[in-house]
């Protein structure tokens, strides 16, 4: 059974651009002991602190919070993305994650051939790379385009391609940026069931959004991040009070 | 699913098991070679796009310089060219391998910040990408040696064959270098510069253009330049007829070491990459 353990997890940033990220200075420290403080005195971005939750199976989470709360940095942690720097985060069943679906396509490649890199990088079989394919030609409707170079799609086709290219998946658990749920009109009518189904089939979501209305159509729980720290957790009603 | 039956995936901070997932890592990057491999051919596609020779501008290139460095230095050395063109026509082409490969491999990792900070894989996917770019440009340019072997009528023997292990080694080392300088200059955005002088300089005081022979007695200290000894596990059998047996044993020490810093700091930081690039 697909759950996610999340048990005192901690993430810093470091921010190398601001504090000791050259060797120049870190050379530099090392000569002056004032700048040595300054240096070792990294300048550090608590994004998550002494995070604990359970999520199970069944649960329709949703992470709210203002920018910088540490939404996104929860979601790529899970993915795998972050290891955490203290506490232990533990996660059975396959992850499938809806975070940047345009993230490794080569706006050079041709759309096939872009869903080809995805299912390498998904480390997909030939099989499933077939049936990836295939999914991706039926449902982006992109016909003789998917065999241009993506960098000549207008920006609506390539949300389209980056979109079924990305929801070709039956994961245990999704992870899922809200930009997701905004798109054009007409396309978002086809996408919805789409990510319906595919919200359905889940055993987990975890959804990161500002949106109070998406989180009451497709959440049952509520987890509100404030300076990377949780302040509330629980069913949507006791988070967000009655609708 | 079937993966709900596996054993669930477990990062703590207080016992990270560096080493297994490091090995994992390399596990499963190699394991999707064809991954690395497609973005590699990529790459080379990408850099020369629309060009009317695309990849062979390599092979095109390597030649006019060897043809005008070959004549030019066989006059300075006061060569004969037939004599002289052959060793540097392999010199040149295993020196833009290595210098290349150690300059690009600066970049293997904070080129893919996109991909790093996006999509969970295996790190090694983007050392590999480099090593495997590196290799497809090696591949355009080596069959040159053989023509000019041909042009200037010189013939190694059998001995030649000895030249492969070599080429093993020099992969091996690449992977090595994509991997350390990756990281170190993801850490340290300088590195990237001080290498590309480093192998600048490297480059003269090698034996690439000159003879080791110039060298007289002081020869013997070459042993002392990496360059030199892992170049020279593939340009001995090549037009020397031979290496010796302390010039392999230097390359390996050499290659020992460069493979266990990078091993290290693979094994030890791999998990703060994500932060770093």
């Amino acid at each position: 059974m697909a759950h996610i353990d999340v048990h005192g997890v901690a993430i810093d940033f470091p921010l190398y651009h601001v504090g000791a990220r050259s060797l120049k200075k870190r050379i530099l420290a090392a000569a002056s002991r004032r700048m040595e403080q300054d240096a070792n005195d990294r300048v550090v971005v608590a994004a998550l602190r002494d995070l604990t939750f359970h999520i199970g199976r069944g649960e329709r989470v949703a992470l709210i919070g203002q920018n910088g709360a540490g939404k996104s940095t929860l979601l790529r942690t899970i993915a795998g993305i972050y290891d955490p720097v203290g506490g232990r985060i533990e996660v059975q069943g396959e992850i499938g994650s809806l975070i940047d679906p345009g993230a490794g396509m080569d706006p050079w490649a041709t759309g096939l051939e872009n869903v080809r890199l995805r299912a390498w990088y998904r480390g997909m079989t030939d099989a499933q790379a077939e049936a990836l394919a295939r999914d991706v030609v039926t449902f982006s409707g992109l016909d003789e385009f998917l065999d241009v170079p993506v960098r000549t799609y207008s920006a609506g086709m390539q949300l389209r391609l980056a979109f079924a290219m990305a929801t070709a998946m039956q994961p245990d658990i999704l992870l899922m940026d809200e930009w997701f749920l905004a798109g054009d009109a007409d396309f978002m009518e086809k996408a919805e069931e789409r990510l319906a189904a595919l919200v359905r089939d889940a055993e987990i979501l975890v959804l990161a959004t500002h949106s109070l209305d998406v989180v009451r159509r497709w959440c049952t729980r509520v987890i509100r991040l404030e300076a990377g720290r949780i302040v509330q957790d629980g069913a949507v009603d006791e988070v967000l009070g009655p609708a | 699913m079937l993966t709900t039956h596996q054993a669930p995936t477990v990062r703590d901070a207080a016992s990270p098991r560096l080493l297994a997932r490091a090995l994992e890592d390399l596990g499963q990057g190699l394991g999707r070679w064809r991954l690395p491999f497609a973005l590699a051919r990529m790459d080379i596609r990408n850099r020369y796009r629309g060009s009317v020779l695309g990849p062979f501008w390599l092979t095109l290139s390597t030649a006019v310089m060897l043809i005008s460095l070959g004549f030019l230095y066989s006059q300075l050395f006061r060569l004969e060219l037939r004599e002289y063109l052959p060793f540097l026509a392999v010199s040149l082409i295993l020196w833009s391998i290595i210098s290349s490969m150690v300059t690009e491999g600066s970049n293997s990792l904070t080129d893919q910040e996109g991909v790093i900070r996006q999509m969970p894989q295996p790190y090694s996917v983007h050392a590999l990408r480099c090593v495997m770019r590196n290799g497809i440009v090696a591949a355009h340019n080596l069959p040159l040696i053989l023509l000019v072997f041909l042009a200037c009528g010189w013939w190694p023997g059998m001995v030649a064959f000895w030249a492969l292990p070599g080429l093993l080694l020099f992969v091996v080392n690449a992977l090595a270098a994509a991997v350390l300088f990756g990281m170190l200059s993801a850490r340290f955005r300088d590195i990237g510069p001080i290498v590309a002088s480093v192998m600048q300089i490297g480059f003269f005081v090698s034996p690439i253009i000159w003879k080791p022979s110039l060298l007289e007695d002081r020869a013997k200290w070459l042993v002392f330049n990496p360059f030199y000894a892992v170049m020279e596990t593939v340009r001995g059998p090549l037009v020397e007829g031979g290496v010796s047996p302390v010039i392999w044993g230097a390359a390996l020490f050499y290659s020992a070491i460069l493979c266990a810093a990078a091993f290290y700091l693979f094994v030890r930081f791999r998990a703060r990459i994500a932060f770093w690039v």
